[in-house]
């Protein structure tokens, strides 16, 4: 991992050597976002500019405090990277400015599609897109003689067999940790079965429907396959499940997949067995049980005319085309950047999008539904209440939650 | 002391407090009182990657207005108190109404966050305090026994949970009752079950947090008891040794009367520390088992939208339990007090 490091930055400091040129700023730029390693990649790209001061702030936990840091006058952090759910809680403050000057001017390496525009402005500039999609293992599904699930019906068929065969005793692994990513996973499902959160245009709640019951009925069947701890696994803990050899199939995120078998120790027939596949559907649905997601950066609204012109040309420095050059930085996402050629890790991704998968909801209430999901569904999946009862919960909690935000 | 000294003397920890104490306090009061503005929606079209889609979004210029017009938000009164995330009056009112047994009516109730919340942070508080009293005591009485070059040692060792970081701690735990862990590898064969897991199970769950609770705080009841046994008068214990009172007549009668004063001291502090209850639970991941009022600060300020006036209200209503939780002691105190003087 060191040595890798090592030629990462020697790869760096040749590029920055050659590119100089290119990046000159004359102001401060501070960047806050997420440390997953393609986020790594553009906070060292933006350092290599000179002239003005670049830091950066990358950690998981930045949802908790980019908002804070951007909403003084001026403001601590001059961009946030974000996801197109995290986005919504800076437009709803306010606190990014639009980019459509800046692109003009400065924005000549980046393509029309990473353009995140809303009501016609220019607020963001996407970099990647992820979305979860099925990883298996081809030597277990050989083994038991089934091909690759393309639905979560077939997904269960084949979990029975691998359990009946004596072969894993919980096939499946799914990031079912109560909180975000239980929340997460009936998304998935419910869009799955053509379930749409919200009344058409407005902030009531509409999940208490046949498609909610029915999601929540697939997730239940699902976990009976899963390690009994699923309300505890995080997409790390899934992850190191799959790793250690004990699940052969899971809905997995498509920045994590490329990277999965890499960790020091794991079996060598888990990293020969090692496939993925496009995201499954479920009871019949043409669109994928998955959404669709972006990340990008922003520049923030509270800071001199300077620093924001510097903010997006180190970032748009550190999102150019050249960087693909480097084999390891080209593998570390599906990049949305001119030039990209997919990877065999990508696969999954590019099916999600082929597919028509819905795009994770831009929606300024969509982060209180979510939250809602994640604290009301942990009862019905231990079998304490009903699935109508589970929806009606969490639409109850939504309604509280929105009033006080003033959403409804 | 002069009225005057008095008032120089306690100056400076009078600022101190109104700075970190009542400044705070009349900060989360406020917030509690008001809440956003009602958002002013429109409908555009937003653009990205993976196309164009007609989607609601907040109308910024007509939000700035109703910012500037009313900086503190909207004023709500008691209305968040009176939520469903809180004290749910409107549900709680419902569920007497609806349900035809009294089981039935708290099973209702129990399904309401804040009074789940608050089942737990009791059930923990009232469990973890007396439990962890009575083993600090033990391990004092035990420690106080020994020959002197090994107390040094065994003290070092009886501090450890206190000194260990209590998320750390409570990881250390997780890891080892997983179904793969140490002790849940343990308890399975014991149990003759293999698909026992703490962690899938609600009551495990809570003893697991329980029990954890104990360990964490029984060194800092130890160490109060220990001190207070180093001033334990030598007669007292030698003229019941040569009445013949047994080894365990002489903690029951002349040890424990000794300590009294102590104990109170550490209910008070570990009542208190026990109603935050926070970090075990985010350590252990069991959220979807057991959730307490500091956890539900933590998730509403946690999401991606955040919920100040529901963070600020549950503050609120901590401060109030731990008032109330303290109240017998803090009337005996001063009972006391004003018998002395």
């Amino acid at each position: 991992m060191f040595m890798k490091k090592l030629a990462l930055a020697g790869g760096m400091a040749l590029l920055s050597s050659t590119a100089v040129a290119a990046c000159e700023i004359n102001a401060r730029v501070n960047i806050v976002g997420n440390e997953f390693p393609a986020i790594q990649t553009v906070g060292a790209g933006a350092a290599e500019c000179s002239g003005g001061d670049v830091s950066s702030n990358l950690t998981a936990d930045h949802q908790k405090i980019n908002l804070a840091g951007m909403q003084g006058d001026p403001a601590e952090y001059t961009s946030a990277i974000i996801a197109n759910s995290s986005i919504v809680a800076l437009i709803n403050e306010d606190v990014i400015r639009p980019l459509d000057d800046l692109v003009a001017q400065y924005g000549d390496t980046l393509q029309k599609n990473q353009l995140i525009t809303i009501d016609g402005k220019v607020m963001a500039v996407a970099f990647m897109a992820n979305a979860q999609h099925l990883v298996y293992r081809k030597d277990v599904l050989e083994q038991v003689g089934a091909e690759p699930p393309k639905s979560y019906e077939e997904m269960l068929e084949v979990a029975k067999m691998i359990r009946d065969q004596g072969i894993m005793e919980n096939p499946v692994g799914g990031a079912y940790a109560a909180g975000w990513n239980l929340a997460q996973e009936f998304n998935n499902m419910f869009m799955g079965y053509g379930g749409e959160h919200f009344k058409a245009g407005t902030a009531e709640p509409n999940i208490n429907t046949e498609a909610g019951v029915k999601a929540l009925e697939m997730m239940k069947a699902l976990s009976e396959y899963m390690n009994p701890d699923f309300l505890t696994h995080d997409s790390n803990a899934t992850n190191a499940e799959y790793r250690a050899g004990n699940v052969a199939l899971m809905n997995m995120w498509g920045s994590r997949a490329a990277t999965l078998t890499e960790a020091d120790g794991v079996p060598q027939e888990v990293v020969d067995g090692f496939a993925i596949a496009g995201p499954m559907t479920v009871g019949g649905g043409e669109t994928p049980a998955s959404t669709l997601w972006w990340d990008g950066w922003t520049v923030a609204k509270n800071i001199s005319d300077e620093e924001a012109a510097s903010t997006f040309i180190a970032l748009t420095h550190a999102i150019r085309p050249a960087i693909l050059e480097d084999e390891e930085i080209s593998t570390q996402a599906v990049w949305l950047i001119d030039g990209y050629d997919p990877t065999p890790a990508a696969e999954g991704v590019f099916a999600a999008a082929q597919a028509n998968t819905i795009p994770y909801p831009m929606l300024p209430f969509m982060g209180l539904m979510h939250t809602a999901l994640g604290a009301e569904l942990t009862d019905f999946m231990q079998g304490k209440e009903s699935a109508e009862q589970a929806l009606k919960d969490v639409e109850a909690a939504y309604i509280a939650a929105a009033k006080e935000k003033g959403f409804l | 002391m002069k009225h005057r000294t008095f008032f120089w003397f306690f100056l400076p920890t009078g600022l101190a407090m109104i700075l970190f104490i009542a400044a705070p306090l009349v900060s989360i009061i406020t917030q509690s009182l008001f809440a956003p503005h009602e958002a002013v929606f429109v409908t555009v079209e937003n653009c990205g990657p993976f196309g164009c889609k007609e989607e609601t979004t907040i109308d910024q210029s007509a939000t700035a207005a109703l910012r500037e017009a009313e900086p503190m938000g909207r004023f709500v009164g008691l209305s968040v108190y009176l939520d469903r995330g809180h004290l749910a009056v409107a549900e709680v009112a419902e569920a007497w109404r609806t349900s035809e047994s009294i089981g039935e009516f708290f099973g209702t109730i129990y399904n309401l966050p804040f009074y789940r919340a608050l089942a737990f942070t009791l059930t923990y508080t009232f469990v973890c305090t007396p439990l962890l009293i009575i083993l600090g005591f033990f391990i004092a009485i035990s420690v106080n026994s020994l020959h002197r070059h090994l107390k040094g040692l065994v003290i070092f060792f009886s501090l450890l949970p206190m000194i260990v970081t209590p998320l750390v701690g409570s990881l250390i735990l997780f890891w080892m009752i997983d179904s793969r862990g140490v002790l849940g590898n343990l308890l399975s064969y014991l149990a003759d079950d293999p698909d026992l897991s703490l962690k899938a199970s609600s009551p495990l769950m809570w003893t697991s947090i329980i029990i954890y609770g104990i360990w964490n705080s029984a060194p800092f009841a130890f160490v109060v008891f220990y001190a207070g046994l180093q001033t334990q008068p030598k007669d007292t214990l030698e003229a019941a040794q040569i009445d013949g009172a047994t080894r365990w007549q002489q903690i029951r009668f002349v040890t424990i009367p000794h300590l009294m004063p102590l104990v109170t001291f550490v209910a008070l502090i570990q009542l208190m520390d026990n109603f935050r209850v926070f970090e075990p639970i985010v350590g252990f991941s069991a959220q979807a088992h057991a959730t307490s009022l500091s956890w539900i600060i933590f998730n509403d300020l946690g999401g991606e939208t955040q919920q100040l006036s529901a963070a600020a209200t549950t503050s609120v209503l901590t401060v109030i339990g731990v008032a109330i939780l303290l109240s017998p002691v803090l009337v005996r105190t001063w009972r006391d007090f004003k018998g002395r003087s």
